[in-house]
């Protein structure tokens, strides 16, 4: 019984330690590189629907500056917000495809 | 089944489609009609704003508000806009180095023609603003373009603005597909959301003019172009049409498109025409 309780307590404590590590590890410029090309791919899709954001460019300038300086945690991050927004700026071009018309005059 | 009696039975229910959709075939229910759109377009304004006349819309955030009406009245003594107004007369009356000049590039030698722009060009296919045919004149007379955003651009379009005042908004659309196609795509342009602030044309100047927006009077849509070029306090200077719909996109987070851009073109066709019937009241000025 008590080794039972020992394995469980160990496997937990190997998943917390397995859990901080990951998220404690330090990004790359591999890691950056990637995070940043897919933000750039959402934000020339954005713009293939003439619908791109101010704060989409500002966060992707944000991310290039941040890897320029080395500090790869944020350009990382920053390159995610990027794509996020890009992504958010491409549900608003096509749900107004047609969502605009409840707005007309009639 | 033979032959004969399938193609009655696909005849009949191609018939029947015809009949459920309610509409005839090759019309689409939601076919533009400008002029039933312009009509509710001033009604709605005239009905949500019943003590402002329609011929006053023209005068932005200064019709709907008492007090800004008055101080746009003494402002009107020694107007921000003169300097813009006398730089425009000036270039506008100076020759090109190849001995020609703006007057030649315009009907009626570019006086009181204001009302007229933007057109629909059939032979180009696509709407024509006033700042795009001054710009098409300065190349064909080897002169480089000016700025579409600038103080050159402005002060051309205030003259020329000011030499058609009071004159009626006269849009036309053509009977060409082609401006009907330009005119809704304005139409979609005005009511479609953008930016990350998710702001239409209309969200500020529809459904919420005579609003502050901070320390602004929020302008209505109807005769929102009458006045332009416009002098704004807030920019301490003069600004082009091309200027207004590139910052209104900015401010709401939206990155702006190149002005002139079809986009834009047909932008100002769509909110000329709703327009039409309301006096030329530029060059403006604005808070």
């Amino acid at each position: 019984m008590s080794l039972v309780r020992t394995s469980i307590l160990s496997l937990g404590a190997a998943l917390l330690f397995t859990s901080a590590s990951s998220s404690l590890a330090a990004s790359s410029e591999v890691d950056f590189k990637a995070a940043y090309a897919a933000a750039e791919a959402a934000n020339k899709e954005a713009g293939g629907l003439r619908n791109q954001w101010t704060v989409t460019a500002a966060a992707l300038a944000a991310a290039k500056k941040a890897a320029d300086s080395g500090d790869f945690d944020k350009a990382v991050a920053q390159s995610k917000e990027a794509e996020a927004l890009a992504k958010a700026s491409i549900f608003q071009a096509t749900s107004e495809k047609e969502a605009w018309k409840t707005l007309e005059i009639k | 089944m033979n032959v004969r009696s399938a193609i009655h039975l696909a005849l009949g229910l191609v018939a029947l489609a015809a009949l459920v959709a309610g509409v005839p075939p090759g019309l689409a229910a939601d076919t533009p009609d400008p002029v039933a759109d312009a009509r509710a377009f001033q009604k709605f304004f005239t009905d949500k704003f019943p003590k402002v006349t329609l011929q006053d819309f023209v005068n932005g955030p200064y019709s709907m508000n008492e007090d800004m009406h008055r101080q746009w009245e003494e402002k009107e003594q020694f107007p921000p806009y003169e300097f813009a107004l006398d730089m425009g007369k000036e270039m506008f009356s100076k020759p090109f180095t190849n001995g020609k000049s703006y007057a030649d590039c315009f009907p009626n030698q570019g006086i009181g023609i204001r009302q007229n722009y933007p057109y629909f060009d059939e032979k180009e296919g696509k709407v024509v603003t006033l700042e795009l045919a001054l710009n098409r004149c300065r190349e064909a007379n080897g002169e480089p373009p000016f700025s579409y955003v600038k103080d050159e651009m402005a002060a051309l379009t205030a003259y020329m603005a000011f030499t058609s005042r009071g004159k009626p908004f006269d849009i036309k659309i053509p009977n060409d597909p082609r401006a009907l196609e330009a005119y809704q795509n304005g139409k979609r342009y005005f009511y479609t959301r953008r930016g990350q602030l998710n702001f239409s044309c209309a969200t500020c100047h529809v459904q919420s003019p005579g609003e502050r927006i901070r320390a602004e009077v929020l302008a209505p849509a109807l005769g929102i172009l009458n006045a332009m070029p416009i002098y704004r306090s807030e920019w301490s200077g003069m600004g082009t049409i091309s200027r207004r719909f590139t910052t209104c996109n900015s401010q709401i987070r939206g990155v702006p498109l190149n002005p002139q851009d079809d986009e834009y073109r047909d932008l100002e066709y769509y909110l000329s025409y709703v327009s039409n019937g309301l006096p030329i009241s530029g060059p403006g000025a604005r808070p």
